[in-house]
């Protein structure tokens, strides 16, 4: 998520004088970083889990065991749900806040984040297996901007007066909805924690958020961060623990008025039943997807190459955005597929320490072993194995670069979610053709385009069913933008203006006026 | 002006106990002067005439420093800078959006570190009570400037689903080089005002600050320099109105001016506009704002925030609420009460946190309200309390109510920019609203009263920018404030603010064929 670019700051950009000196500065990693918080955040506390359990979580590089963290089930959802309702009290400190107060909170947060850069970056890496380069100038950069964003909209978050039939005035108040649980995945843990975070405590809700069971640790730091800058105890609260037990304890609460989602589409059919049997909470779901690049011959070829590599190959292939069917123009489907395979070949493969490794293991045992499956499907079903498709003989969750041609659209490797570094490329012949298969998916997360004739890209944008469509370029994703999914990849909008519709309840109020005047 | 900050951080502004004394600091009550050049391409020119002209300390009359004197030469020099920090290609305009906020909120971050000394430089160029300065002044600038660091990259253009096989966007693009020319009354305050906008929507600065009160300005734009704004995207160049001002208004190359001051000048810039290229214009201008006290109001508060209304800044605020209507019934003990207050306000030396009123900004102000004063005696007004100076040196008045005022009186249709409060008679709803609204002004306006109809029905009818019911001088930057009539053009603050600071370009593009 968020593009693979490294981000330099405006100034350093444009002065080639800067621009060197930076190169001097690029962050090292903290050696041996102290891991603080391992326990349940409520009330801007530490506790213990209710049932005394502990989980463990992993280095993936190594398949060794970082630390054990207290695990939450429905007992401690219990006590977080009961925090964050009495901060959403009225009369309390969170509701008589002015908004601008809590965009400086949020402003706070996304300094001290700052501040932890490299800390948190080596934490994240250390936790999710993922180049620490990327994780410093991705997902740290992406987690504070996405809370600066938001700490700006907190005052700008309008309600309208409206020329009501009658003799009436109307207007209306975008009011917080009350106690949302958020649910967030391990493949981006740290700006997972700042898409949901920033628009729901912009907005002035309070917040239990479940980070994944996979990568808990940068969620607990941004915990203490949440008490260092200032917010009221409650508002927000962090419960490490398991998806069907206090994921599920979240999803069913009659105490929480809304639940955001992101992760698999499987669990996200069973948030949304949780909802719908329990107080119809308002539901938001970013899950899966099986995105469409497609590829026209007039492309920029070099620029389609490897941004379609950067498109699956980003972060060990666990993007739910990852372009994942590369449809490929046939003029120059057969040198597409070679120099996409010399790319993948080229591809470095190692410790997420190393400066030189573009890709890291796989978050975990288990989902390598989904994606070894996967590819093996892709053989029995008669896809060309261009490289890779194995796991190399080293310590921790690795798997090869890997890259099928002659795919079949009905094939699983065309069909299925992998996220793995995984690459599939298919032929087409004409438009038409070419935007009906990239729709004939349940998915509708993103999509790209390629091409270099304006009239081919404003068609094939037009017609795609994403939420999000690139056109020369992949995961260009910012937090000014909204990104969501049609059909099965999702309910609802996250990110830009739009991000906070989802987290507002309208209030309409209506007072008798005689003598209404224009 | 500005109640919002007072009663969260400074409440019982009038009477500060020892307490909250301590949540101020105490004043440096010789702050030294770091600057007093002109500011261009982020860095100090002297003027091209070598001219200076001094600052006064209005509550001695003694010269604090010279200043550089821009003129035309300077404004030249000046918008050349900011044209070049505007060309296609320059750091400035391919900086992110987010960017130019980032660079907003940490020139919000400088002035709160800075904010014991720009208050101090405040009082003593401008007279108004230190206590005010650090509590009022200061954190609005500071609020001001983080709110539009927020809308660097909120601020949207839209698709837009037009006719025909086309396709159909819109992009909110920069103005350009933007002239913007302030006032002496809350010179940090109104710099903020006009920078924070302009600068989140990605346009450059020419701006000239009063003659009477250069000083923070400056300061602040040596921390624009500091927080890393490239150079030349904000210049600031101290001077008249006559040479520096009317150069800005009439230069061929500024894109858009902003003007805040009298009516009388608010001619003049539009003129000068018209006679030149056609800038873009808009207008903050004067008022006569009528505060109306219906008899079911609550009166100690009414009495309370009429007085404010008033007296505030010295009774130098373009909103001043200078015509209080209070209906019949209650008029008597209103007035009672009000020059009670008035006889109790403190005025004083700014630096003591006792004082409740400095000096009033320079000689000619002074003069001009003592003129006011007389005319309203003369016209067959009641005067109630004060009405002469109040100090043997500095330009202090004293606390000056009339009652039976009539709506023909000049005191009562002229604004007096000093503290100098008008009580005048009302009987009915239909008659107090026309009365209000019989004025060429229309900048702010008030309403006390417990009657939710009467509320609303007041403050629909009324002809004013801003309309404040049972409070006044609530200013928060979230809020659009501009005027009526001859009270200005145009809205600053808010998001409406941000539309002053745009040109909206329609894209469109042919399509072979539109979807919806």
């Amino acid at each position: 998520m968020t593009s693979s670019k490294v981000e330099l700051r405006g100034e350093v950009k444009n002065d080639p004088a800067a621009l060197m000196a930076s190169l001097h500065l690029v962050p090292s990693p903290v050696p041996n970083p102290e891991i603080k918080y391992t326990k349940i955040f409520i009330n801007n506390e530490w506790h213990d889990s209710v049932s005394g359990k502990v989980f463990s979580t992993y280095n993936p590089a190594t398949g060794e065991k970082i630390c054990d963290v207290q695990e939450a089930d429905k007992a401690d959802v219990d006590k977080a749900v009961q925090a964050a309702r009495s901060a959403f009290s009225l009369g309390s400190v969170w509701r008589k806040m002015d908004a601008s107060e809590r965009g400086k909170l949020l402003f706070k947060l996304a300094d001290l984040v700052e501040r932890d850069s490299a800390y948190l970056a080596t934490l994240e890496s250390l936790d999710t297996g993922k180049p620490f380069l990327s994780s410093f100038f991705v997902d740290l950069q992406g987690t504070i901007k996405t809370f600066r964003y938001f700490a700006g909209w907190a005052d700008k978050i309008h309600g309208s007066t409206i020329p009501i039939d009658g003799e009436y005035f109307t207007l209306t108040r975008h009011e917080p909805i009350g106690v949302c649980g958020q649910i967030i995945p391990w493949n981006f843990p740290l700006v997972m924690t700042a898409w949901k975070l920033g628009p729901a405590l912009s907005c002035g809700n309070t917040v239990v958020l479940k980070p994944a069971e996979e990568t808990p640790l940068t969620c607990l730091y941004i915990a203490a961060l949440v008490k260092e800058a200032g917010f009221p105890p409650g508002v927000v609260n962090i419960l490490p623990g398991y998806g069907p037990t206090a994921g599920a304890a979240i999803a069913s609460h009659m105490g929480i008025d809304k639940v955001a989602f992101t992760g698999s589409t499987e669990v996200g059919k069973l948030i949304q039943e949780a909802a719908g049997k329990s107080n119809l909470k308002r539901v938001t779901l970013e899950l899966g997807g099986k995105s469409p690049n497609i590829i026209f011959a007039d492309a920029d070829f070099e620029l389609a190459v490897e941004q379609a590599h950067q498109g699956v190959f980003f972060n060990n292939g666990q993007c739910c955005t990852a372009g994942s069917r590369i449809f490929v123009e046939e003029p120059i489907y057969d040198e597409f597929v070679r120099r996409s395979v010399e790319r993948a070949q080229r591809r470095t493969l190692g410790s997420p320490f190393d400066p030189t490794a573009e890709q890291g293991p796989q978050v975990s045992a288990e989902q390598r072993s989904r994606v070894l499956e996967l590819i093996q499907s892709g053989i029995t079903e008669g896809a060309k194995l261009e490289c890779g498709g194995k796991a190399p003989p080293s310590k921790g969750f690795f798997l090869e670069p890997t890259v099928f041609s002659d795919v079949q659209d009905h094939m699983r490797i065309a069909k299925e979610e992998i996220f793995g570094p995984v690459q599939q490329i298919m032929k087409f012949k004409t438009i038409e053709e070419v935007i009906e298969r990239a729709n004939n998916t349940e998915y509708g997360l993103a999509a790209a385009v390629f091409t270099t004739d304006l009239n081919k890209a404003m068609t094939v944008s037009t017609a795609l069913q994403a939420g999000t469509v690139w056109i020369n370029c992949y995961n260009a994703l910012s937090c000014q933008c909204p990104f969501g999914g049609f059909k099965m990849s999702g309910n609802g909008r996250e990110l830009g203006e739009i991000g906070l519709k989802e987290y507002t309840e309208v209030k309409t109020i209506t007072m008798q006026m005689s003598g209404k005047k224009s | 002006m500005l109640r919002t900050v007072i009663s969260r951080t400074f409440p019982q502004v009038f009477r500060i106990s020892a307490c909250q004394h301590s949540t101020i600091p105490a004043p440096n009550v010789h702050p030294d002067v770091h600057y007093n050049k002109i500011f261009i391409n982020n860095e100090w020119h002297d003027a091209v005439s070598k001219k200076t002209f001094p600052t006064i300390n209005p509550a001695t009359g003694e010269v604090i420093c010279h200043v550089a004197e821009g003129d035309k030469a300077d404004v030249e020099k000046a918008v050349k800078a900011a044209k070049d920090a505007f060309k296609l290609g320059s750091p400035w305009r391919r900086m992110d959006a987010s960017h130019r906020g980032l660079l907003l909120s940490r020139l919000a971050d400088c002035i709160e570190r800075d904010a014991a000394y720009l208050a101090e430089l405040e009082t003593l160029d401008n007279g108004k009570p230190y206590a005010i300065s650090y509590s009022v002044d200061v954190p609005m600038v500071v609020k001001c400037l983080r709110y539009y660091a927020g809308w660097a990259d909120k601020w949207e253009g839209k698709t837009i689903p037009i006719d025909g096989d086309y396709f159909c966007y819109t992009r909110h693009e920069p103005i350009g080089v933007c002239g913007q020319i302030i006032p002496w009354n809350f010179p940090l305050l109104m710099q903020a005002w006009k920078l924070g906008p302009a600068l989140a929507t990605g346009n450059t600065v020419v701006m000239k600050v009063a003659e009477q009160t250069p000083l923070t300005a400056l300061y602040v734009a040596s921390l624009i320099k500091e927080v890393g704004f490239p150079a030349g995207v904000v210049n600031i160049v101290p001077g008249m109105g006559p040479t520096a001002g009317a150069a800005i208004a009439s230069h061929m190359d500024v894109d858009k001016v902003a003007f805040t001051g009298s009516t009388d000048v608010g001619h003049l810039i539009l003129k000068a506009s018209s006679d030149s290229n056609l800038k873009k214009v808009t207008l903050e201008l004067g008022g006569k704002s009528p505060n109306i006290i219906l008899s079911d109001a609550n009166m100690e508060e009414a009495v309370e925030q009429s007085h404010f209304a008033l007296f505030f800044n010295q009774g130098q605020c373009c909103c001043a609420g200078s015509r209080t209507y209070v209906q019949e019934s209650i008029y008597d003990e209103f007035l009672e009460r009000s020059v009670e207050r008035a006889k109790k306000r403190i005025v004083g030396d700014p630096f003591n946190f006792n004082t409740e009123q400095g000096p009033q900004v320079d000689e000619q102000q002074f003069q001009k309200i003592l003129g006011y004063i007389s005319s309203g005696k003369s016209e067959g007004a009641k005067l109630m309390c004060g009405g002469g100076p109040a100090a043997d040196r500095g330009y202090f008045i004293q606390p000056t109510i009339f009652s039976d005022v009539k709506d023909d009186m000049k005191i009562a249709r002229e604004e007096i920019f000093g503290p100098v409060m008008q009580i005048l008679k009302f009987k009915s709803l239909e008659e107090v609203i026309e009365r209000a609204n019989d004025s060429k002004y229309g900048l702010a306006a008030a309403v006390f009263t417990q009657n939710i109809d009467k509320a609303h029905y007041i403050s629909s009818g009324l002809r004013a920018g801003t309309v404040w019911i049972n409070c006044y001088d609530v200013f928060g930057v979230q809020a659009p404030f501009g005027g009526y009539k001859a009270s200005g053009i145009g809205r600053e603050l808010g998001e409406y603010g941000l539309d002053n600071y745009t040109e909206v370009k329609t894209v469109t593009i042919k399509v072979p064929q539109k979807n919806s």
